[in-house]
């Protein structure tokens, strides 16, 4: 028997727990994120490394000062912060001046989390806010491309990287075009190829289609991860790329390339899905992705921008709450009383 | 509605999937306990009015004799678990944290214990108001847990009739074994319950539902099935909440019990297996319930088992005979899911115990993790059997909007079954919130009325 004066716990059924925690999860999310990571800093070299590494302290930094401010534990430890600043390095031309990466990452963490009131509560991807600010602040840093697998990316740094706060970035000699740029503005088609395994320029992180896949369907298989969003993202994107390429082959660009390239494969699988802005039922993700497809074909097609995955998710995120309205479940039980009435 | 399938078996939809944690005592054949020093029964183990004492202090009763008779309608008989004297007639603690009024009966050590019968109640010849009569006065309730009145249950107003009557094996709920145990040990009396509830409800087809964990069951059961009794038993996916009687319904036959109904309003019956049993063992006796099996298990027992045990052994007493770790933490009546912890061991085993479970410090650390803010994963969406919104449910909980939550988002079809809390990666005590929402809105409705 127990011993004397031993007390017993009075708590609440249930008496046991999934196991799932939000912490694991996101730490899961982290784990899916860094094959990305490694290819990008393997990629872009150390142009690539400082990036991701500016966006990452910038976005933690942040997180956990303002929590000091505010006198709260800090919330750090649950390793959402982490994703954010990962996969906002992860959205950044390589070459973009580090002062630029560290603003961005505050406005990340500050505007797009803490001032809805954190963890939960954020109704836009935080990630894509701060990298959202910087496309309109420095519009021709933001779609300043190199060339990825350059020859000396690991000995040297593009001359833009360690501009000077508030200077003009130099532009560097070697700029190169994304796939998508290259199709908007010269009708040229990149090999599908290339595409899928990363040997093209573009964001730090979003060249690897391969490893983007492979991630997110890690986190499909913990059931980490509602596996309808990229799905509809890509049904959608294929569906109306597809139908407008048979048009006109030569004027829309082919659902491959559209799938392909650009933050597509990253946006649809890691920050589309983020749990916080994106709807609870299944009929309202099938929605909500294909929405985000047909505005990104939408933006990138007509647009005066050749990428616009960013746009699509924010404004899938702003529509969120609305499609959980609309797709309510039906509750057990009242299927003819809502008919009879 | 279509009933769903789960690799060819009938289900529902929704649910959750938390460890079984039943092979530790499943094998284990149902063991008599032995009789505690001082029984102490309460008057009010079910649902409805307290029963009304029929024995005065000091006064001798045998095991079996009716110590309480039923107070109106929604009430039933109390019977001695054991052959002694009752010492007082006093208040004792129960599981609710108020206190019953309880017999305090004191077994004589040297007795037979044998049980006295009554008058027994034919099956053949008993009318179907003579046989509810009968259920009433054997004390019979609802032993799946809710320990409703079994007699109230079965009858069916004028008007209104039951098609099927379903038998419930499921025993969805992890680390119990009782029901498993019963279907395997008393066939007999369960086929002879059944008989006697076919001729009270009118039904023509009986279906007992047993979860796939339970092959031995089902198989046996399929083979002592009679053959004059049109019905079968049906073999469900291993999914919580499987075994609650609106899940049951659905998965069976199709039908869902309109929000706010009753069973009855899609012509049909539930019944636990264990019920059924001791309507079969006890009616053709002229008896009432003194005993009941239970599954005394969790890590922190050490002879763990399914136990025949008199109604009334104090929890103390049970645990001091099965023997209990150093570092048990918490024990609870019932199963993990939906089982209330005790705050108490001078409370007693009562006829809706199921179980009894305790954990150790280890087992229980797990649900001492951090409380996180929703983050909308949708997980609780994806697990309620009934398609509320626990997470939405829970955040106008925290602002106290009871009532809209009530007439807009159905809370009071929540029948807290744990699956929104037990699947939370952020932890937020859901079902709980809902069970003190769904209480300050019936007091509401009491204030008003």
């Amino acid at each position: 028997m127990a011993k004397p004066g031993k007390t017993l716990e009075i708590r609440t059924s249930p008496h046991i727990l999934s196991g799932y925690s939000v912490d694991t999860i996101m730490f899961n999310v982290v784990l899916a994120l860094l094959p990305i990571t490694a290819f990008a800093v393997f990629a872009f070299g150390l142009a690539g490394l400082l990036t991701l590494s500016m966006a990452l302290a910038s976005c933690v930094l942040t997180e956990h000062l303002i929590c000091r401010a505010s006198g709260k534990p800090t919330t750090i430890g649950d390793w959402s912060v982490t994703i954010t600043g990962l996969l906002y390095g992860l959205t950044l031309p390589p070459s973009l001046p580090l002062w630029m990466v560290a603003v961005g990452g505050v406005i990340c963490v500050a505007m797009g989390k803490a001032m809805f009131g954190g963890l939960g509560y954020n109704t836009f991807n935080p990630a894509l806010v701060g990298r959202a600010v910087l496309q309109a602040a420095f519009p021709v840093a933001l779609t300043t491309w190199i060339p990825s697998f350059g020859a000396g990316r690991f000995s040297s740094l593009p001359s833009s990287t360690l501009t000077l706060p508030f200077t003009e970035p130099t532009v560097d000699a070697i700029t190169s075009a994304t796939p998508l740029a290259l199709w908007k503005f010269s009708q040229e088609a990149t090999a599908t190829g290339d595409l899928a395994l990363g040997f093209t320029s573009g964001s730090v992180g979003e060249t690897s289609s391969v490893l983007i896949l492979l991630g997110g369907i890690y986190l499909i298989a913990r059931n980490m991860m509602n596996w309808r969003i990229p799905v509809s993202i890509f049904g959608a994107v294929a569906v109306l790329s597809g139908a407008l390429h048979l048009m006109d082959p030569a004027r829309y660009a082919s659902p491959v390339l559209m799938l392909f390239s650009g933050g597509l494969m990253l946006g649809a699988m890691f920050m589309a899905t983020d749990m916080v802005g994106s709807p609870m039922t299944s009929r309202g993700c099938y929605l909500y992705g294909a929405l985000i497809g047909l505005v990104t074909v939408v933006i990138r097609t007509w647009g005066g921008l050749p990428e616009g995955v960013m746009y699509a998710i924010l404004l899938g995120n702003a529509v969120t709450a609305h499609l959980d309205r609309w797709t309510r479940l039906t509750v057990f039980g009242t299927r003819g009383k809502e008919a009879a009435t | 509605m279509r009933p769903m399938r789960l690799l060819g078996l009938k289900t529902f939809r929704h649910g959750v999937h938390p460890p079984e944690s039943k092979d530790e005592t499943s094998g284990l054949a149902i063991r008599q306990f032995p009789f505690a020093p001082l029984l102490i029964v309460p008057l009010v183990q079910h649902m409805g009015a307290p029963s009304l004492p029929v024995v005065e202090e000091g006064q001798e009763v045998h095991r079996g004799q009716q110590i309480a008779r039923a107070d109106g309608f929604m009430s039933v008989s109390m019977h001695a678990p054991a052959s002694g004297l009752v010492r007082r007639i006093a208040l004792a603690p129960s599981i609710s944290g108020r206190m019953v009024p309880a017999v305090y009966l004191e077994p004589f050590p040297g007795s037979t214990q044998e049980i006295e019968e009554g008058t027994p109640c034919p099956l053949d010849t008993a009318s179907p108001d003579e046989i509810i009569a009968a259920i009433q006065d054997a004390g019979v309730v609802g032993l799946g847990g809710a320990a409703f009145p079994t007699h109230v249950k079965l009858k069916i107003p004028e008007g209104k009739f039951v098609d099927t009557l379903i038998i419930n094996g499921v025993e969805c709920e992890p680390f119990l074994t009782t029901d498993h145990r019963v279907m395997l040990e008393q066939s007999g009396d369960i086929f002879m319950g059944i008989r006697y509830l076919l001729k009270v409800t009118g039904a023509q087809k009986v279906i007992i539902a047993v979860e796939a964990n339970k092959p031995d069951a089902a198989a046996h059961l399929r083979e002592a099935f009679p053959g004059d009794l049109d019905g079968s038993v049906e073999v469900l996916p291993v999914k919580y909440p499987q075994g609650a009687e609106k899940m049951l319904f659905s998965a069976l036959l199709g039908r869902e019990v309109p929000s706010g109904g009753l069973p009855l309003d899609i012509h049909a019956l539930c019944c636990n297996v264990a019920t059924a049993a001791q309507i079969g063992h006890l009616l053709p006796r002229g008896q009432g319930i003194q005993e009941r099996v239970i599954t005394v298990t969790g890590p922190a027992v050490k002879r763990k088992g399914n136990y025949r045990i008199p109604i009334g052994t104090p929890l103390r007493f049970l645990l001091e005979h099965v023997g209990v770790e150093e570092d048990v933490n918490r024990v609870f009546l019932g199963g993990p899911m939906m089982g209330a912890a005790v705050s108490s061991l001078e409370i007693s085993i009562t006829k809706g115990t199921s179980g009894v479970t305790a954990f150790t410090d280890s087992a229980a650390e797990r649900t001492h993790s951090q409380v996180y803010p929703c983050i909308r994963c949708s997980y609780c969406v994806d697990a309620c059997p009934i398609f509320l919104n626990p997470s939405l449910l829970g955040m106008l909980a925290a602002n106290e909007e009871f009532s809209t939550m009530a007439e807009e988002h159905n809370l009071m079809d929540c029948f807290e079954c744990g699956s929104c809390s037990f699947v939370c990666p952020s932890h937020i005590p859901l079902v709980q919130h809902f069970r003190a929402a769904k209480d300050a809105v019936r007091k509401a409705k009491a204030g008003a009325a």
